[in-house]
């Protein structure tokens, strides 16, 4: 079980891996995710589902490798296995029909951004799509992108691709073209997400963001995943992803975030020495 | 019957015996077992003092009334295997039980001999038991296999209530699977109850000897979410399914500042340490660095106690337990009071938390605590702690870690038919252990709120015959 299927690099240091997983397959709806430990030895990652082939039993995971677990599971081929898999965890998105909806997604936040996309597609819902990339070397997924949205929007910091600016600046635009949003979905990192959610308050348009804290257990167990949402304690892996943006703390989730960065350098730097030494052994 | 030599007036002048323990100054800087266990001569001289008193008052005292005269009689017959199996027909787990039991609250709380304040040492024989004739269990021959009864049963989570549940079920010949949510089976036995006081080699061991009886187990498969009970059932054709999933969320005090970091609650720091091995210089799963802080711990129970001396064992400088009622009250097993304080932990009592102080940055620098004293008791009939006016003051902190409590486990919920109480535990029928689902049996923390491994393992027991007289109607 959990064999890679597919592995394709879609941008620097972002892979597309499908993983024969066909329970999960079967069960996902848009918003989910899953834990997985690449190795035996490695910790627990949660990952958004992009999308699943219940028919080919697979997931479609889209991995960023920034850390070292995420490095040991983008270093993983195809027909590999992952050493453990469980999901699809966590609450699925509220679909309906809200009329038009826009979907904020930036980096690896995309993933998400298709799934719910999707979705509300399905339920009849105009959907405008915001892709946000650094430039265009990391713009993901547009194909997927472009088949579920009446209108997609692919903005580059740098405007080497599509047009040039941050998502919100883009968000702005739609306003200002005088749009009427219903409702605002937002996945990427925190503070793209906290930029959004301030400029859809001034508007009163509802919106939700697909929050990502640190997670262990990832079932409901450790408490780990704890956030700030209308000043009371939510669990990120039972209660959400997806909550209420203007309820949330972003300041306290943003410090939570980065509470490890030191010690995960350090760790990953002590790998990495251990792997040279190992080859400087080996080729002696 | 009796193998005692001595007469009963000579037994009652030899003094309790005490397990050897790694020296607290050693043991603090490692995760290695704390109690060494009896050496054969101990175990005999310990196994001399018992009276074998008729009534046996002792069993009447443990919950799932082990044969304590019996196994301590046979172990004075020099026959292990014989005490081995004369505990076994009534607990599964006794190498477990033998060290986390509270035995101060169960069986040694009835000895005769503890009039006197000096019970036979039941729970350290039993882990003589067992842990002498692990090597030897694993390698007899198994019995014949039960005649096959063509039934399958489906357990949810591997803690100790469906461990005892699954032994039961396989010797009465139904197909048994074991479905665990985390990649690694024993529930708190694994992911809760640190090294130092449960080699998790001895849970291995355990699952192992159900894996050779035929129970199949299953991780990774989180029920609800993979696969529902219903599927369980209509799907995967089980006849029966049984839910030991256990303690869930753990609680918080909801005082300013929780959010900062540096506050771990102690399921997070336990599941760091013992499930991740975060302790291990090879582990990648990162955790705090405890190194020379200072680290307080909200609460009194065996979470609290587990959650300081594993403090200790990161490198911390100084680790305070701050509880808001009195040592009478700690709920903790009371091994663990003792050892924690040999260990250097130090307590604060009557004291409770209003504020966790930020440095400036969002870490934790310290917390503002109130002074308590002991009112009239409340509905737990504990006396309910008071503020004291006026009496507050500040303590500077690194870490801390909090230790309240758990709700339950929250992944079935959503589960139609299932009634969960305002508490968040399952309701079940006291004598069938049966849930408003037919077929759908319960048991363990999930329907008593955090209680005890042999507890759970007691209700594991009972659902499985309830689960048999069932599926013998079907
Ligand atoms: C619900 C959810 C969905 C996610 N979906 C995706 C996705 O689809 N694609 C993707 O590339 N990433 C996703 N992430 C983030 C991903 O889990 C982290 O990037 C990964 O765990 C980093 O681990 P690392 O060891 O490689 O990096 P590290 O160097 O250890 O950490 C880098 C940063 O990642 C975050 N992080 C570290 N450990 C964890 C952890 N255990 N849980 C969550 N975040 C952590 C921290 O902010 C940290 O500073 C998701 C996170 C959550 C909670
Ligand atoms: C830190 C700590 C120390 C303790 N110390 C002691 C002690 O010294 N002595 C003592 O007697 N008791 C102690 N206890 C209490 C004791 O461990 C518990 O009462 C006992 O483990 C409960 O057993 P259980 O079978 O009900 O569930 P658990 O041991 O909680 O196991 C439940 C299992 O079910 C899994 N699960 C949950 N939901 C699902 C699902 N939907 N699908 C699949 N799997 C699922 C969980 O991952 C878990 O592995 C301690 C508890 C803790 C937390
Ligand atoms: S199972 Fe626990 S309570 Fe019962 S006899 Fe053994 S140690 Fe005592
Ligand atoms: S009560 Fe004490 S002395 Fe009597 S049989 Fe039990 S263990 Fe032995
Ligand atoms: S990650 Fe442990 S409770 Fe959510
Ligand atoms: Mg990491």
């Amino acid at each position: 079980m959990f064999e890679i299927k597919d592995k394709t690099k879609i941008a620097p240091d972002i892979y597309r891996l499908e993983i024969e997983a066909p329970l999960i397959a079967k069960k996902f709806k848009a918003g989910q995710f899953i834990v997985l430990r690449p190795l035996e030895t490695s910790e627990r990652v949660p990952l958004t589902i992009m999308k699943t082939d219940p028919q080919a039993g697979t997931i479609t995971l889209i991995v960023k490798a920034i850390g070292l677990s995420t490095r040991q599971l983008c270093a993983l081929e195809k027909g590999q296995t992952v050493a453990d898999l469980l999901g699809p965890l966590g609450k699925s998105s509220e679909i309906e029909n809200y009329g038009t909806v826009v979907i904020v997604g930036g980096g690896v936040g995309t993933a998400v951004a298709f799934a719910v996309a999707q979705s509300l597609k399905e339920a009849g819902n105009r959907i405008i799509t915001i892709s946000g990339a650094r430039d265009q070397s990391f713009v993901i997924l547009e194909d997927d992108l472009r088949e579920i949205s009446d209108e997609l929007i692919m903005a580059t910091d740098d405007g080497s691709y599509g047009v040039k600016g941050f998502v919100t600046e883009q968000l702005k635009g739609l306003y200002a073209r005088g749009e009427k949003i219903d409702r605002v979905i937002a996945a990427g990192p925190l503070p793209m997400m906290r930029f959004i959610s301030d400029i859809t308050r001034e508007h009163n348009t509802p919106t939700v963001v697909s929050l990502n804290p640190i997670m262990v257990d990832g079932i409901g167990m450790c408490g780990g995943c704890r956030a700030l949402v209308g000043g009371k304690i939510v669990f990120v892996c039972v209660d959400g992803p997806e909550f209420d943006a203007h309820q949330v703390d972003f300041d306290s989730l943003m410090r939570r975030n980065n509470a490890y960065r030191g010690i995960e350098q350090e760790k990953e730097h002590a790998c990495k020495l251990e792997a040279e030494i190992e080859t400087v052994q080996h080729d002696q | 019957m009796t193998n005692n030599p001595l007469p009963l007036k000579d037994r009652m002048q030899i003094q309790r015996h005490t397990m050897p323990a790694q020296a607290p100054q050693k043991r603090v800087s490692n995760f290695n077992e704390v109690n060494q266990g009896f050496s054969s001569e101990l175990a005999r001289e310990e196994a001399q003092r018992c009276l074998q008193c008729k009534d046996a008052p002792c069993s009447q005292g443990c919950p799932v009334h082990v044969h304590i005269p019996d196994f301590i009689d046979q172990i004075l017959a020099g026959n292990m295997l014989g005490a081995a199996d004369a505990i076994l027909q009534d607990n599964l787990l006794p190498a477990v039980c033998g060290r986390v039991c509270p035995q101060e609250k169960f069986c040694e709380s009835r000895c005769v001999l503890g009039k006197k304040g000096n019970p036979v040492a039941i729970g350290s024989l039993e882990r003589f038991t067992a842990d002498s004739t692990a090597a030897d269990r694993a390698a007899r021959p198994q019995g014949e296999k039960p005649a096959p009864t063509g039934k399958k049963v489906a357990l949810i989570g591997s803690g100790p209530s469906s461990l005892a549940c699954a032994g039961d079920l396989i010797r009465f010949g139904h197909e048994v699977t074991v479905y665990e949510a985390l990649h690694a089976f024993g529930g708190v036995l694994i992911y809760g109850i640190p090294e130092f006081r449960l080699p998790k080699s001895i849970v291995a061991y355990e699952v192992d000897v159900l894996r050779r009886l035929g129970v199949k187990f299953e991780k990774n498969v989180v029920i609800g979410k993979t696969l529902t009970i219903n599927e369980l059932f209509d799907e995967q054709g089980y006849d029966a399914v049984f839910i030991g999933a256990g303690a869930g969320l753990p609680n918080f005090l909801g005082i300013p500042g929780e959010e900062l970091i540096g506050i771990y609650s102690s399921n997070e720091l336990l599941t760091r340490v013992n499930l991740m091995k975060a302790y291990q210089d090879q582990s990648v799963t990162p955790i705090f660095n405890f190194k020379d802080k200072v680290v307080a711990v909200f609460g009194a129970g065996n979470t609290a106690l587990d959650s300081a001396r594993t403090s200790l064992r990161l490198g911390a400088k100084e680790v305070h337990i701050i509880y808001r009622r009195s040592e009478e009250e700690m709920p903790a097993r009371h091994e663990e009071v003792e050892h924690a304080k040999e260990e250097g932990v130090k307590f604060t009592f009557l004291a409770a938390p209003l504020e966790f102080l930020d440095n400036g940055e969002g870490w934790l620098k310290g917390v503002r605590l109130q002074r308590m004293e002991l009112g009239e008791p409340d509905a737990s009939g504990r006396r309910r702690p008071l503020p004291i006016e006026g009496s507050e003051f500040t303590l500077d902190l690194d870490l801390t870690v909090i230790a309240i409590g758990n709700g339950s486990n929250p992944l079935l919920r959503d589960t139609p038919e299932l009634q969960f109480t305002r508490r968040g535990t399952l309701e079940v029928n006291p004598e069938s252990l049966q849930t408003d689902k037919a077929g759908v049996f319960a048991g363990g923390d999930i329907v008593t709120g955090g209680a005890t491994v042999i507890s759970a393992m007691g209700a594991g027991r009972q659902a499985a015959q309830s689960i048999n007289d069932y599926l013998s109607q079907l």
